[in-house]
């Protein structure tokens, strides 16, 4: 801002006064209550202070020159005020507009507006990109000196839900884009010959899926579990636990309870990769907790929330703890914390017949394991006598730039021998 | 006093004070009032005017001038039963009383491990803008709020003067309340008549906003709801919260409106160092960081020695309506 200075009243009966000198040129910096003129009145001679901190603008009466008290004599250019006039217009000039693919076009003027953009980013800022999945660089910022602020990143958030189904633009190879229809169709009530909008839910987890599936390269493996034992156990157990602690007993729990004591014998299973990044190279980072996320599908959600210190837990503790999670996650009431943390994932995928399956890592964790259905079978004991026993496949898919078939399958085999070897009674 | 409605009486802070402080006294035969001038003068804003000759100067005590004696007796007043009102006349004057406030008032509950405890209050006029110079301008407050075991209210209106004043009263530990003289006419306000508390540690939203918190006390609350109405002319729109009590502090409201707003001015008389805007600031950092869209930031008093006698150093020291706009305006639009 600019200050414009007028000629002081140096004296009650003083009307006029005479810059005898000016102490500063244009261009040079004042402090304020530095004097930066003197002035000369038939009274006294004075040095006036500047009332600002800034740089002289102006210079309006020459040396010599007697003027009336009142009248503006310089300008001076308020610091930090200048900056902003030299870098509003190039802000100004920034394309309203990002390209198609929501990206900008590239150019210096814009790149270091985009610098500047995540440099002056807030920690709310951050935040709220982070949580709508908003590019700062893409924005054009409302603030002073072209700051992205909350409200324009919860605006560009607006928009890119309002144009997801139309910008869904069709690839070479891709069959003709499907119309978007007057009709409202959910992923609840799905109308064929209907485009869906994406809820943020849905867009996140296609994200998240691609993500993994495209940078983790997945190798599958799977063991046959006899768990006969321990389903026994379960059954014995179920009606008084769920009378004690209102919760249901599955088999869920057993498992993940043998899962985390696998885990500890194979620290590499509760790993992740670690790319490079330019603070430092890449490495695959071994996790000193172990939180296993439970996969839980929902009509039209899959949630993944995560058994905190699950190494921590009995049989009992992760039962409460899942039985919780799972209540939560049908009202939809899991919170971020809930939903957090996890270091390895367990899905139980077999409640429905499926016998085997090839589940999709949960993006930075080393691998992810299923419970397939529990279903009765005529096996050959080592004795070589047959036996009607509860068989459970049980399925591995593990990023393969964290460990090799050597680890992994070791880790399926202790899941086996842990599991069998449980029992069938003690304390939960 | 004008009687406005059977349940209401407009009351200045003055008015407000000596209400309750009469009821107080009516009410319960231990309540004291000691201080320098509070007896046969009646005290310098005449507060307690009359009192002596309606409860005697056994419970209406005039003292010496001799700060450290004024709470040194009403501390043990309290200890022994009595619900002492001890008076600082100046706020300034409060320093000789320092270690009788902080050593002894503050820690008697924890020192006899809860078989004592201090229910006391002491009141004292503070704040500048009146021309009161270097011995009747002083805030007080930022000396006092780093101490556990004290609480400390610092009112703007009328009606909460009464309850807040109320609620010390009935505290079971020692209350600094403190009174901006500069209010003590200038405000008025309806006062609900008949007892009523306020709780302690409870702010109050008195303007709801949506761009910009800000946090204020004492006479600055008024100017700062002064500056966040004229700009409600430009479509600013500022939420304004009168703190009233200093220490518990309301983390409550003040979060709850930052996470709203994103941004937060906290606006004081008191020297900007380690005053209390430093705690909010530091508090609303450790928990909000997430939601803050702007750097905190505090009008507060300079960090000079005290409030000069010019005028022009008066006013330089005091901010103005004009000056909160301006910084409201800024943060707005940052």
């Amino acid at each position: 801002m600019a200050t414009t200075i007028t000629m002081p009243q140096l004296g009650e009966t003083v009307t006029e006064g005479t810059v005898a000198q000016w102490l500063k040129k244009i261009g040079d910096s004042v402090d304020k209550y530095e004097d930066f003129v003197e002035v000369s009145t038939d009274k006294v001679n004075a040095g006036v202070p500047s009332p600002v901190t800034g740089t002289i603008r102006e210079l309006l009466v020459k040396e010599g020159e007697t003027v009336a008290t009142g009248t503006p004599i310089a300008v001076i250019e308020e610091v930090g005020a200048a900056t902003v006039a030299a870098a509003a217009p190039p802000a100004a000039e920034m394309p309203a507009a990002p390209s198609p693919n929501g990206l900008p076009a590239s150019s210096s003027v814009e790149s270091a507006a985009e610098e500047n953009a995540l440099r002056g980013a807030s920690p709310a800022v951050r935040r709220l990109a982070r949580e709508h999945h908003v590019d700062i660089r893409t924005l054009r910022g409302s603030g002073t000196n072209g700051r992205v602020t909350a409200e324009d990143v919860l605006a560009a958030a607006r928009t890119v839900i309002a144009a997801q189904p139309a910008s869904a633009a069709p690839s070479p190879t891709a069959p003709a884009p499907i119309p978007a229809t007057a009709k409202t169709s959910t992923y609840a009530r799905p109308i064929p010959g209907t485009l869906i909008p994406l809820t943020p839910a849905r867009r996140i987890i296609a994200e998240r899926m691609v993500e993994s599936r495209h940078t983790a390269p997945h190798a599958w493996s799977m063991v046959e579990i006899d768990v006969t034992d321990v389903w026994n156990w379960r059954v014995r157990e179920k009606d008084r636990f769920e009378r004690e602690t209102g919760h249901k007993l599955t088999l869920l729990p057993f498992f993940i309870r043998a899962v985390v004591e696998s885990l500890v014998a194979f620290p590499l299973m509760n790993a992740k990769f670690v790319p490079a990044t330019q603070s430092g190279p890449a490495g695959i980072y071994v996790n000193d907790a172990i939180n296993i996320g439970v996969a839980i599908g929902l009509p039209d959600n899959l949630v993944v929330p995560v058994i905190k210190r699950t190494d921590q837990l009995s049989i009992k503790g992760i039962a409460i703890a899942a039985g919780e999670l799972i209540g939560k996650a049908r009202k939809g009431k899991l919170g971020v914390d809930d939903l957090s943390g996890g270091t390895f994932t367990v899905n139980n995928n077999g409640a429905n017949g499926s016998w085997a399956s090839a589940p999709i890592i949960n993006g930075g964790q080393a691998g992810i394991v299923t419970m397939e259905a529990v279903i009765k079978k005529v096996v050959v004991r080592d004795d070589d006598s047959l036996a009607i026993r509860q068989m459970m496949n049980s399925c591995l898919s593990l990023d393969h730039r964290v460990v090799d078939g050597y680890v992994a399958s070791g880790f399926l085999a202790d899941l086996k021998r842990r599991l069998e070897a449980m029992g069938s009674q003690g304390e939960l | 006093m004008a009687v406005v409605s059977t349940n209401s009486t407009v009351m200045n802070n003055v008015e407000a004070v000596r209400a309750t402080l009469y009821e107080a006294m009516k009410n319960d035969d231990r309540t004291v009032v000691l201080g320098e001038d509070v007896g046969a003068r009646g005290n310098v804003f005449l507060i307690t005017k009359d009192f002596i000759n309606e409860f005697g100067p056994e419970r209406v005590i005039d003292t010496p001038i001799a700060e450290a004696s004024i709470v040194g007796i009403a501390i043990g007043m309290a200890m022994e039963g009595l619900r002492p009102i001890a008076e600082i006349q100046f706020a300034d004057f409060i320093y000789p009383s320092f270690n009788q406030i902080v050593g002894e008032a503050a820690k008697t509950r924890y020192r006899s491990n809860g078989e004592y405890t201090c229910p006391m209050v002491i009141r004292t006029p503070y704040g500048g803008g009146v021309r009161g110079a270097l011995s009747h301008s002083v805030s007080v407050e930022a000396l006092f709020y780093h101490v556990p075991g004290l609480k400390i209210v610092a009112p703007s209106f009328p009606a909460d003067v009464k309850g807040l004043l109320n609620a010390a009263i009935d505290d079971p530990d020692p209350v600094l309340f403190l009174e901006h003289k500069k209010t003590y006419r200038l405000i008025k306000g309806d006062v609900p008549n008949g007892h009523y508390t306020i709780p302690l540690g409870k702010a109050k939203v008195l303007k709801e906003g949506s761009q910009l918190t800000v946090v204020s006390y004492g006479l600055y609350v008024h100017w700062a709801l002064e500056a966040a109405q004229t700009l409600e002319q430009d479509g600013i729109s500022v939420e304004v919260i009168d703190l009233r009590s200093i220490r518990p502090m309301d983390k409550t409201t003040i979060l709850q409106s930052v996470e709203r707003t994103r941004k937060l001015l906290i606006i004081h008389e008191d020297n900007k160092f380690g005053g209390i805007g430093a705690e909010i600031s530091a508090m609303v950092a450790e928990e909000a960081f997430f939601h803050l869209d702007a750097p905190i930031r505090r009008l507060a008093g300079p960090d000079v020695p005290a409030m000069g006698y010019a005028l022009p150093l008066e006013e330089e020291f005091m901010s103005s309506p004009g000056e909160m706009a301006e910084a409201m305006r800024e943060m707005v639009k940052f």
